[in-house]
């Protein structure tokens, strides 16, 4: 047994005597399921595989969502899960493409903060002696302030649709204030749509081929030229969410900044945000000097939608040891319709091996 | 011991492979009958021409079965992944242009750009219940650009000739393949997106790391002095 392997059988035998199930999940995933959640980017990260009568399959890329699969369709609540296996990830360089994952995870309806501290605090439990770094984040508080914008809805929605794609986000919230390159375009394009009613320039530009009907085209016209019309994002929204998203202070201090902006939409995201402080400070972490960096969890793959948190280590040719966060949203997709709050994390084994080999 | 040259084996790509290297000293020519694969070099010693698919050419160089190869940036990049760590590009040649680009129907007057294609992406996939569909067979290429240019919900389809006939056809909403004239798109109602290309190819000398050059160094030198190009980035 390797090393890697001794530690991922200690710490799921610790998640076991935290009260979590051990639960297994297939390796090979229906591809479909993942694609629809990741989209085709997961094609870049995860191994395909294509089987004669199932179709394409993927080499597991997470237990995320077999585990959450497996609870919807037969789990009791409140639940706990751990696991312990191999993920295979696509990477360039020398970075490991199978790696093992331990992980634990919690559905549970009532009070989000308890669970989160639970979480967290278990994951800062067994990792301690390894000398790592948390980071905690929250994007629920993001997803806020971007819903509390001065601007339409239609505009909340692309910029909600990106907030896990730092630089896309950036060039909306720059054209959507009227300036930076995509801005000029835009103007281009309202300015040819203006020319004449849209059925008619889709007359005179030919055929039409495909799809996608007239009358979509049309609607998306209409709601350029409506969002022409709308006004440019006010630059002192902009600049106050820029520096949320800049944020990086001890969380109690982060709180009290983000208080101090007296921003009414990002309220209740910091009642949560003040509730898991209190909760984790039941549960022995110190919120004054744990840290909060507001951007933490933006180019994770695209589910985490509140709490999030890592563990890194000052090496800075290792990733992050463990990572976690919530994924309500998550469990809605997956569930057809059923959701239930959730809130989970993984530890790599191999990392920490690593670790303990270079002391 | 010799220097492996892997050109492509027929056409336009062939003929002008033979004037860049004849314009450099160096013939290269077809031997025995038309049909046959044997190829001759005069001018210099120790080097042996393989004429070869020119499709197969990228791999072939990552297996370093050849020391010298030429074919299109757009197979290389496709092809290979971590292209640079497995071949040298020495020296771009000047013909066998063509774009990479993505194209959408003509009558979607509401996209110009991708900024237009992901907000179009989004609507389809919200009213068709998939995402917006893309042929191409420059799947890793064309993923890059999008994912770089943070396009979301779309699906790549597999598509490996006769790409512009796709969108017609109700098999893929828009297209991304090579271009050299547009007239195949135009003719097919499409529309290139004014973005910068997803890549500019050209024809490309590029040597292989993986090749073995052991006491080749000579003839190596010989060879680049005459073509212009450092051979020894190969093996640097």
């Amino acid at each position: 047994m390797t090393q890697a392997a001794r530690l991922a059988a200690s710490l799921l035998a610790d998640m076991q005597a935290a009260g979590a199930v051990p639960v297994a999940a297939d390796i090979l995933q229906p591809a479909e399921t993942l694609l629809d959640l990741y989209g085709e980017d997961i094609r870049a990260r995860a191994f395909v595989t294509d089987d004669p009568v199932l179709g394409e399959m993927m080499l597991r890329p997470d237990f995320t969502v077999p585990v959450v699969q497996a609870h919807m369709t037969g789990g009791a609540e409140p639940a706990r899960y751990c696991y312990a296996g191999p993920v295979f990830r696509k990477q360039t360089g020398a970075r490991a493409r199978e790696y093992l994952q331990v992980g634990y995870e919690l559905f549970a309806r009532d009070d989000a903060a308890k669970a989160d501290a639970e979480v967290f605090a278990l994951f800062a439990r067994l990792l301690g002696g390894y000398g790592l770094r948390p980071v905690t984040g929250d994007i629920g508080i993001l997803k806020a302030a971007v819903s509390g914008l001065q601007t339409s809805p239609e505009r909340k929605a692309a910029l909600l649709r990106h907030i896990w794609r730092p630089r896309r986000f950036r060039a909306l919230l720059e054209r959507m204030g009227g300036h930076g390159p995509l801005a000029a375009a835009r103007a281009e394009l309202v300015a040819t749509l203006r020319r004449a009613p849209a059925a008619r320039l889709m007359e005179e530009a030919g055929q039409m081929v495909g799809l996608r009907s007239e009358g979509e085209i049309a609607a998306r016209v209409a709601r350029v030229l409506a969002d022409a019309e709308t006004p440019p994002l006010a630059r002192e929204d902009v600049a106050r969410l820029e520096a949320l998203l800049a944020l990086a202070a001890p969380a109690s201090a982060a709180l009290a900044q983000m208080r101090a902006q007296d921003w009414p939409a990002i309220g209740p995201a910091l009642d949560r945000l003040e509730a898991r402080l209190g909760a984790l400070a039941k549960a022995g972490i110190d919120p004054d000097t744990l840290p909060f960096e507001a951007s933490f969890g933006r180019t994770t793959m695209e589910y985490y939608d509140g709490f999030v948190f890592g563990f890194v280590s000052a090496r800075e040719d290792l990733p992050p040891v463990a990572t976690g966060g919530r994924y309500d949203a998550l469990t809605a997709v997956l569930g057809q319709g059923r959701a239930i709050p959730a809130v989970g994390g993984v530890i790599r084994p191999e990392l920490l091996a690593k670790l303990e080999g270079g002391r | 011991m010799s220097i492996k040259l892997g050109v492509p084996s027929k056409g336009r790509l062939m003929e002008k492979t033979f004037d860049w290297f004849s314009e450099r000293g160096i013939s290269l020519k077809r031997t025995g009958e038309a049909r046959e694969y044997a190829g001759a070099v005069d001018g210099i010693d120790g080097v042996e021409l393989v004429l070869l698919s020119a499709a197969e050419i990228p791999r072939e160089l990552a297996a370093g079965r050849i020391h010298l190869g030429v074919t299109g940036t757009d197979l290389v990049r496709e092809e290979l992944g971590d292209w640079a760590a497995q071949v040298a590009e020495l020296a771009p040649m000047g013909f066998g242009h063509a774009d990479l680009i993505v194209a959408v129907p003509k009558a979607w007057v509401d996209v110009e750009t991708l900024d237009d294609l992901d907000a179009a992406a989004a609507a389809f996939r919200a009213q068709h219940g998939f995402r917006l569909r893309i042929a191409t067979k420059y799947h890793r290429l064309v993923r890059d650009y999008l994912r770089a240019h943070g396009v979301a919900d779309y699906q790549l389809v597999d598509s490996q000739g006769a790409t512009e006939g796709t969108v017609k056809n109700l098999t893929a909403e828009a297209i991304a393949d090579i271009t050299s004239t547009g007239e195949t798109l135009r003719a097919n109602h499409l529309k290139i997106l004014r973005d910068a290309p997803v890549l500019c190819s050209q024809a490309t000398l590029f040597a292989a790391r993986a090749a073995d050059w052991a006491g080749l160094e000579g003839v190596a030198d010989d060879l680049g002095a005459r073509l212009g190009v450092d051979l020894r980035a190969a093996w640097a």
